[in-house]
């Protein structure tokens, strides 16, 4: 096996890839089939089979699907606001002020990259049910609001921007506020794009936090109203629970294939650290 | 506050809100949970009395909580290392020139993106007897029904083959960051001393992503023990406990059963479980990998 002429080991291994990705995106495949074919096809792959969208249309009538969209929209815009903001002042806080305990503090907040909330339900249940905000939308956000993630990858990018950028801002006259918002943030904004994606595709498919802490249909999530439709209210029509379940995460499959560079650089660039 | 330094002041200010908010939903509940774990259940108003250690005496006359502890051992051991093996490859096959890259890319990637409840949902019908998937293609061959989420037998293996389906594109994305990384005049150097492909990979490739792979393995090590959607849409456990995980234990310890000191117990098990991979971490990442 020499590096540059070896063609029969080349094909090989191009082969193996691409079972390996047939073998993947197989099942997803089988969704869309069968939730664009009537039920009888479900597992009877004829290819002139008619097409339909009615699976769609009663999984869409069966459940207030709607309602669950737009209580999943409100959810991670929330979450990203709030991270955004809270996030960028204490990793402006920790990339360059000096302060006493600033060491301390900072292994405090990393600490959560390890433990995360959402293995302490009981405890978060108790603090959320004594807030008095059990079954709201802001409940579900809540444990994720200040994110150890977010603070380490903001940090990360600030500590890489010139300090001369910041001294001459400063003798402009900004204040701390003033340099952060036109210094620092305009010059770490691939990074924000990169946190964003990750946050926003891990809380629109999160779970089992939400099934927790919600109750109603205008707090659930769609990930929860899925779980709900698709355990309750159907019996076996697997193609209309396919197609719910496609119509739950198409907006966020269709933003990935549309933007799947940025996607997979912003995974990428999230994962180094 | 008289004498503090104004940025002192300020620095304070603006870690406020995150870290508030950070010890609030982890730190205090992580401590909480220990407290709890040593009183009773509290019934009412009263407060529960203190218990010492008869909620943990209580796990381990638990048979449940000794097979939660099992399977997800096992669930461990057999969803780690394939999909941390699984994603090196895909991530060396997408990293050279092949016909169809992106796409390939984007097939391995495609899972990670869907909800895992989505993803739960598909498999859930692959697996029904008679008209699932498995079972439409093995009756073309002649083959018997097989229940294959109603045997205790099966049930844990299917839920690993939905997890590897479902996390190894992620750790891919890792494994590809670090290959592209990677300097290319240290290839071009083996490329002119003849060293064979695979010896290139053992010798330069495979150390150099040892501090990918270490993080691989800790995020893969968390999820194996923080993930239970899936166990909660396809088999709530069941059957018999078979595919019964630690946190999906604490889940219906806690919320089915209201015996929260119990769940309190359990939890700390789990984090104690969490904090070792943690240490593990910290500890060969000081001793051993010193590249980056």
């Amino acid at each position: 096996m020499m590096v540059a002429h070896d063609p029969i080991g080349r094909h090989l291994e191009t082969v193996g890839a691409w079972i390996l990705g047939i073998l993947w995106m197989l099942p997803l495949l089988y969704a869309v089939w069968s939730a664009f074919h009537p039920a009888a096809y479900a597992t009877h792959f004829d290819p002139l089979a008619p097409l339909t969208l009615a699976n769609f249309k009663a999984a869409w009538q069966a459940a207030p699907f709607t309602r669950y969209l737009i209580n999943t929209v409100i959810l991670v815009t929330l979450i990203l606001a709030a991270q955004f903001v809270l996030c960028t002042l204490a990793a402006f806080a920790f990339a360059r002020m000096v302060f006493p305990g600033r060491d301390l503090l900072f292994a405090i907040v990393l600490l959560q990259l390890m433990v995360m909330p959402d293995v302490l339900l009981i405890e978060n249940y108790r603090t959320v049910v004594q807030l008095r905000l059990a079954d709201t939308i802001l409940a579900i956000a809540l444990p994720y609001l200040g994110s150890a993630f977010g603070i380490f990858l903001l940090r990360q990018t600030f500590l890489t921007i010139p300090q001369p950028l910041d001294d001459a801002a400063r003798l402009e006259g900004c204040g701390l506020l003033a340099r952060l918002w036109r210094v620092y943030v305009p010059l770490a904004r691939p990074t924000y794009i990169a946190y964003g994606l990750v946050s926003v595709s891990y809380h629109w498919n999160n779970f089992l936090w939400p099934l927790v802490i919600t109750n109603s249909v205008t707090t659930r999530p769609l990930t929860v109203g899925l779980a709900v439709f698709a355990t309750t209210d159907q019996g076996i029509d697997w193609s209309i629970v396919t197609a719910a379940t496609l119509m739950t995460s198409a907006p966020l499959l269709i933003a990935f294939l549309l933007f799947q560079r940025q996607f997979v650089q912003s995974f990428m660039r999230a994962g180094i650290r | 506050m008289v004498g503090m330094r104004r940025e002192t002041l300020q620095a304070y200010l603006l870690l406020l809100p995150a870290i508030v908010l950070l010890v609030a939903f982890t730190h205090w509940p992580a401590v909480a949970t220990l407290i709890d774990s040593l009183y009773a259940t509290p019934h009412g108003s009263r407060p529960p009395p203190f218990v010492a250690a008869d909620n943990y005496q209580g796990l381990i006359d638990d048979p449940v909580f000794w097979q939660a502890l099992l399977n997800n051992a096992w669930y461990a051991i057999a969803t780690i290392p394939t999909s941390i093996v699984l994603a090196l490859l895909m991530a060396l096959a997408v990293n050279q020139a092949l016909p169809g890259r992106a796409m390939l890319r984007m097939a391995y990637f495609l899972p990670t993106m869907l909800p895992m409840i989505a993803v739960a949902n598909i498999w859930l019908f692959f697996y029904t007897p008679d008209y699932g998937l498995f079972d439409s293609i093995i009756a073309l061959f002649g083959g018997g029904r097989h229940n294959w989420l109603g045997d205790a037998s099966t049930a844990l293996p299917a839920m690993i083959v939905v997890a590897v389906w479902k996390e190894a594109g992620f750790f891919m994305i890792f494994f590809l960051a670090a290959l592209q990384t990677m300097p290319t005049d240290l290839k071009e150097a083996a490329a002119l001393e003849g060293s064979s492909r695979w010896n290139y990979f053992r010798r330069v490739t495979l150390p150099l992503l040892m501090p990918t792979t270490l993080f691989v393995l800790v995020n893969a090590v968390i999820n194996a023990f923080r993930v239970i959607d899936h166990i909660i849409v396809m088999t709530r456990g069941g059957p018999d406990n078979a595919t019964t995980l630690l946190l999906f234990y604490i889940y219906e310890t806690g919320f089915r059963f209201w015996d929260t000191a119990a769940a309190a117990a359990a939890t700390v098990v789990l984090l104690t479980i969490m904090a070792l991979a943690a240490a593990f971490q910290f500890g060969v990442l000081r001793s051993r990998v010193h590249y980056r």
